[in-house]
């Protein structure tokens, strides 16, 4: 059976965990089995998680997950994956993904991959694509244990409805007590998806000149339906929020569209960016190196190229 | 205190990547090898910051061959008191992860660091492993750390879209990523005193990896850039929705 562990925020299955949910489909698809899910706490849409196919939902909402504790969740993924006798668990290569893949994959004595971009091969053993070096390349990485581990970037698949809701089973769990205390959770604006997410990404970098110019990245993105990002110089100076950074020191981003604003394409840039599948590229300087990792290029003022290509898109959608 | 910083070798981020050997080994020729930044800069940083402030010690771990010791002395340059390097190659997240928590279940640390991830394999595997085997708390990108108390740690995490602030007791296990401290260039002093600094070989355990390199690929050459009259975005929106189908 492939175990997905289904991340939730404010109280609903996140975008992420439903990829990772149609990725254990997909892969229980190829090894004959079936795909369940590990709700830990609470979701109102929780029998969805079975449109993208999970044949049960297991759940356990312990308070205790009401919080993330990477030795609780760990703890708890693990004792499920035991107790329902997991063959394969999945996770969304999130921030709490990542936190969990290493912990979870040493209880269960498991080899684990993080990051996949592609369905197991499983014709012969079990392997898994990811990327490496900063995308330059790639590489396929055999597990050589009864158990298999995986976190799966996000973007990597198009998720298709392949079933139909599903029942929701209480699992019980010997929950720990807290290692750690969370004293504060700072978000901002809960109604933007968040980058690793996100389908479409406009950003913005020096060009831009000062923050007080953002409203024209902000104004595209807004008729995109897009998560708006910046290049490192910029969170640097406090342009904008550190967590806005796509970049090698950033965040690793691969959207389908991703707009790059004023933004030259230093190789660390690049590396953050370069799996986005089209990139545009706006940047008055013809040999801005960005150039040569994009799609479309435009090589022109900023100021003015922005708002012409947001009244081009409004009138499309029109 | 007593102050681990687990460190790793990786190319450096401009290396241009080929393979040999039936695409299963890193083609070494012509590549710098560097600390893996995020271990140099934030990691060993924040941990000598914590040691000026609190006292003790900050002792660097490696597992690697001893041509990396390079490496090591650098750390050791940058301001680390001692270091220890395990003799085996390093192969995986689980083979490493496992060496070093191995090394620590015999000695005694109050936090141990790692960078949040490698820039070579960006696994970020290697802290929540040895945080299980060691039992011990994993706090994961970590921008900020400040100790409130001998035993006693407030952290700031990244996640999507914000922060997260925990309180935390040693001994933990931390992965720092930017933010965390700032970088460090070791001065003619670091470099001079690095070479008399206690490097420590340590025998490696018994273990056989769980995963292994099948082959390794360079991704498909991408198609040459196609440059939009910008007096012309309605050609740009267009080409977005019909040709490549993303908005």
């Amino acid at each position: 059976m492939v175990l997905v562990f289904v991340e939730t925020e404010n109280g609903k299955v996140r975008k992420a965990a439903l990829e990772a949910v149609y990725y254990g489909y997909l892969t229980a698809q190829k090894l004959g089995t079936s795909c369940q899910a590990l709700l830990l706490g609470n979701a109102e849409d929780a029998t969805s998680i079975g449109l993208y196919g999970a044949t049960l939902v297991h759940q356990n909402d312990s308070i205790s997950f009401n919080f993330f504790d990477n030795q609780i969740y760990s703890a708890a993924i693990a004792q499920a994956a035991k107790k329902l006798e997991a063959s394969v668990v999945i996770l969304s290569h999130s921030s709490n993904g990542k936190s969990l893949i290493g912990n979870i994959a040493y209880l269960l004595d498991a080899g684990s991959v993080s990051a996949a971009i592609d369905i197991p091969e499983t014709d012969k053993g079990f392997s898994v694509r990811k990327g490496v070096y900063s995308s330059k390349a790639l590489v396929n990485i055999e597990i050589n244990t009864p158990v298999r581990v995986v976190s799966v970037l996000g973007n990597s698949l198009q998720i298709r409805v392949v079933g139909a809701n599903t029942e929701v089973q209480s699992i019980s769990l010997d929950v720990l007590q807290p290692g750690i205390k969370v004293l504060s959770v700072d978000k901002l604006q809960s109604n933007v998806t968040p980058l690793p997410e996100a389908e479409r990404v406009v950003s913005g970098g020096r060009g831009l000149k000062g923050p007080e110019n953002w409203g024209i990245v902000e104004e595209l993105a807004d008729v995109l339906h897009a998560t708006t990002a910046c290049s490192r110089p910029v969170s640097d100076a406090d342009w904008r929020p550190h967590h806005e950074h796509v970049g090698q020191t950033g965040i690793a981003i691969r959207p389908n569209l991703y707009i790059a604003i004023g933004i030259s394409g230093a190789i660390q840039h690049l590396a953050g960016v370069n799996n986005s599948k089209t990139i545009v590229v706006i940047n008055k300087d013809p040999e801005a190196p960005f150039f040569k990792s994009a799609n479309y290029g435009v090589v022109g003022d900023l100021f003015e190229v922005v708002p012409k290509l947001t009244a081009a898109i409004k009138n499309l959608n029109a | 205190m007593k102050l681990l910083v687990c460190i790793s070798k990786t190319p450096d981020t401009t290396a241009k990547i080929a393979f040999n050997g039936d695409n299963t080994k890193l083609e070494t020729a012509g590549i710098t090898f560097i600390m893996n930044p995020y271990d140099e800069w934030y990691a060993l940083v924040k941990a000598i910051e914590i040691q000026e402030k609190w006292g003790g010690s900050v002792s660097v771990l490696h597992v690697g061959p001893s041509e990396n010791d390079s490496i090591i002395r650098k750390a050791l340059a940058i301001g680390a008191t001692d270091a220890y390097r395990i003799d085996t190659e390093a192969v995986s997240a689980d083979q490493v992860a496992f060496q070093m928590a191995s090394f620590i279940q015999q000695h005694a640390f109050d936090i141990i660091f790692t960078g949040k991830e490698t820039i070579d394999y960006n696994g970020a595997e290697v802290g929540g492993r040895m945080a299980a085997q060691l039992n011990f708390p994993f706090i994961s990108f970590a921008s900020h750390l400040e100790m409130v108390a001998e035993n006693q740690a407030i952290v700031k995490r990244d996640m999507e879209g914000g922060t997260e602030t925990i309180q935390v007791n040693t001994p933990f296990v931390v992965s720092a990523a930017k933010g965390m401290a700032e970088q460090r260039i070791p001065n003619m002093k670091g470099i001079m005193t690095a070479k008399s600094k206690p490097l420590n070989v340590v025998t490696p355990q018994e273990y056989s990896p769980k995963i292994n390199i099948v082959s390794h690929e360079l991704p498909p050459a991408k198609k040459a850039v196609q440059y939009i009259d910008p007096e012309n975005m309605a050609e740009l929106a267009r080409l977005l929705r019909e040709e490549a189908k993303v908005i």
